[in-house]
């Protein structure tokens, strides 16, 4: 079964749009005017997309190597839903992630190296060595985490868009899960703030179908996961994960509306990960086939990027090369930087238990 | 000084708080309208507004969360539970969160934010409306624990909590809201991690916290008019936890019983008979004794519920226990 063959709800096209005859006035930009690329868009998003899979072919083979350890979850196969959302939020934006953070912090602009020296317990990671895979965060780019309990960062994102209320703002927080949390009851909790309250916030499940290794058909007694939209007076959508382009306008109109009418969103992206929910387990043979994996991997989001690029002609195959090879490159000084860092001093163990400051 | 009932001293710090810092916001169930189910946060919704006197509907799980994404972009949010006993379903937030985010963020992300509402039994409620939790809570390394027993204390120590950059759990007791004390005006600060001697005396120390210190105190006036002195250590915090007092009374008076609310077994005493036997074995001339809950889940039948608490002639058995003296 394919992504596309899935049964999934009317594409957001043929959807009823309520951000679009919307009550800011005629002459407001469409979402597709919005999200709209330039050439040097198209090259960014798929330079995000190929560090992101270059990255993480390294952390597979650091974590072979025993440099990386404890958990370690990889995002490849779903990089065009990073990569498109991050192009569409402001620097000033807040993002909040479980622990599947990798490609998400590189695409939000966290250093290559501070994040690969967290994976290797560094001292110069961005969290000193102290959160590991499932816990990057990076103040510099509001990026809140890296959460580690499925469901538990849900409310803390409608606690970010309470506190751009509170100040009357006009950021977005945008909070990344997979489709197994919204069963957990923190997700509907959230929710339902979210709504009530009147809250920017960006809810974003990134369905790629399992839940570890159980099928949303064995999890999920409804797998139209936005009825969970409609249950909380809340604008949902659905889209294509794998295509940039389409998880782009979409968040065109998800940040409009929480710009704007300060509304909140769900939305669902359809994806895939084309490794297993670890490092710790295989790829294929127990809970999904290896013919279902081949065929779904022929939706890489890379791939659909690159042949839309290609078939564009605007840049060429030396060209595309180069920013694999810049991806490469990349990657390879983040190792570098990582392995000859020094691990944390011992004394550090008791540092940043408490703050030691007060108001 | 003016006399204030417990309540009044905790409406008057949440109030100096927020006038004194306008990113401090109240944040539970029937805070607002309703002027709070214990009436702690009575007038605040008229003179601070929706905006800063939020009410939140019955999420536990949800509003805590809420608290934590605030105080990790600046707010200072304060989290009303309604009881201790319904906050066991926001443990995730208080525990994995709140507590950990300084630290798993390598010092990145602080978390200035307090947690509280009534904590341990009132009447005849039975046993999930009646625990006390600050064992649980002192378990855990990023959190600061807060039980003050009277009101001077109430309104100081939770001053500091909201002034403090860490996550603070504030325990109060249902049955203190309507005792009274003196309660200094204004800028009374009582620092976290300081106990205080409520009573002195050379035959032995009670160490206690929370609603207990009352019952402690009222124990020490009755054994004085028996010619037995004691110490009452309240610790009003329980993490971090005043050693040096405890050592200070014990190395004093040389015997010492441990007085909670809790059950016994990994509660707050188990962990202050640990310092007491490595920082004062050689002056003990007793084994230290405690006084607790019964190990039972709280009954319901008055005669039941007065055998499963601790008390005064609970606690007055136990110290001539230690004094030689039954």
């Amino acid at each position: 079964m394919s992504t596309e063959a899935r049964k999934a709800p009317a594409p957001a096209s043929k959807r009823k749009e309520p951000g679009q005859p919307s009550s800011n006035g005629a002459d407001a930009p469409s979402a597709s005017d919005l999200a709209a690329t330039t050439p040097e868009i198209r090259r960014d998003l798929l330079h995000s997309m190929m560090l992101q899979r270059r990255f993480e072919e390294r952390c597979a083979e650091a974590y072979a190597l025993g440099k990386i350890g404890g958990f370690c979850h990889l995002y490849i196969g779903q990089e065009a839903i990073s990569a498109g959302v991050m192009s569409m939020i402001r620097p000033d934006d807040y993002v909040i992630t479980a622990y599947r953070d990798h490609g998400q912090a590189l695409a939000r602009g966290v250093s290559p190296r501070a994040v690969m020296a967290e994976l290797f317990g560094r001292d110069t990671g961005c969290s000193g060595g102290k959160g590991g895979s499932m816990h990057i965060f990076d103040a510099k780019t509001n990026f809140l985490g890296g959460h580690g309990i499925v469901g538990g960062h849900v409310p803390i994102a409608a606690g970010v868009g309470f506190a751009i209320k509170y100040r009357r703002g006009n950021q977005v927080c945008v909070c990344f899960f997979g489709e197994a949390a919204v069963n957990i009851g923190a997700f509907h909790e959230a929710l339902n703030i979210a709504s009530l309250w009147d809250l920017p916030v960006i809810f974003i499940i990134e369905n790629n179908r399992y839940g570890m290794g159980t099928a949303i058909s064995r999890s999920t007694a409804n797998e139209d996961v936005l009825v969970r939209a409609k249950a909380y007076r809340m604008e949902g959508e659905s889209v294509d994960g794998q295509d940039v382009f389409a998880v782009r306008e979409c968040m065109a109109r998800a940040t409009e509306r929480a710009r704007k009418e300060k509304r909140p969103t769900l939305i669902e992206m359809r994806t895939y990960r084309f490794m297993g929910h670890s490092m710790s387990d295989a790829v294929s043979g127990t809970y999904r086939t290896k013919d279902e994996l081949e065929e779904n991997m022929k939706r890489d989001p890379i791939l659909v990027l690159h042949n839309k690029i290609y078939e564009s002609g605007e840049l060429t195959e030396g060209e595309m090369h180069k920013i694999d090879d810049e991806a490469k490159a990349i990657a390879q000084d983040a190792w570098d930087f990582a392995d000859s860092s020094p691990e944390p001093p011992l004394e550090k163990l008791y540092t940043d238990v408490y703050a030691d400051t007060t108001s | 000084m003016a006399v204030l009932t417990y309540r009044d001293a905790l409406t008057q710090a949440l109030r100096e708080e927020l006038q004194r810092d306008d990113r401090v916001f109240l944040m539970g169930e029937e805070v607002a309208q309703y002027n709070g189910a214990y009436k702690v946060s009575k007038g605040l919704l008229d003179e601070f507004g929706p905006m800063r006197i939020v009410d939140t509907p019955i999420t536990e799980l949800g509003f805590a969360g809420v608290g934590v994404g605030a105080a990790m972009v600046g707010l200072r949010p304060i989290v009303e539970f309604m009881t201790w006993n319904f906050a066991l379903l926001a443990l995730d937030e208080v525990v994995n969160a709140a507590a950990k985010m300084l630290y798993m963020s390598g010092g990145q992300f602080k978390m200035p934010m307090v947690f509280r509402g009534p904590n341990g039994a009132a009447l005849q409620l039975s046993a999930q409306h009646s625990q006390a939790w600050e064992s649980w809570l002192a378990h855990i390394p990023g959190l600061k624990v807060c039980t003050p027993g009277t009101p001077a204390d109430a309104k100081g120590l939770l001053k500091s909590a909201i002034r403090d950059d860490n996550p603070v759990v504030f325990l109060e007791g249902e049955m203190l809201y309507n005792t009274k004390g003196e309660v200094p005006e204004g800028e009374h600060i009582v620092p976290l991690g300081v106990a205080e001697l409520k009573r002195t005396g050379d035959h032995c120390s009670v160490i206690t916290h929370g609603k207990m210190a009352l019952v402690a105190m009222r124990v020490a006036d009755d054994l004085a008019k028996e010619g037995i002195n004691i110490d009452v250590v309240d610790l009003r915090t329980v993490r971090p936890i005043d050693v040096e007092a405890i050592s200070r009374s014990v190395q004093k008076t040389n015997r010492a019983v441990v007085l909670e609310e809790g059950w016994e077994i990994c509660g707050m005493g188990s962990q202050v008979v640990d310092f007491i036997q490595r920082e004062c074995f050689d002056d003990l001339d007793a084994p230290v004794l405690r006084v607790h809950q019964e190990d039972v889940p709280m009954p319901y039948a008055k005669n039941l519920e007065r055998a499963a608490k601790p008390d005064a002639g609970k606690t007055i058995a136990a110290i001539k226990k230690v004094m030689y003296l039954d």
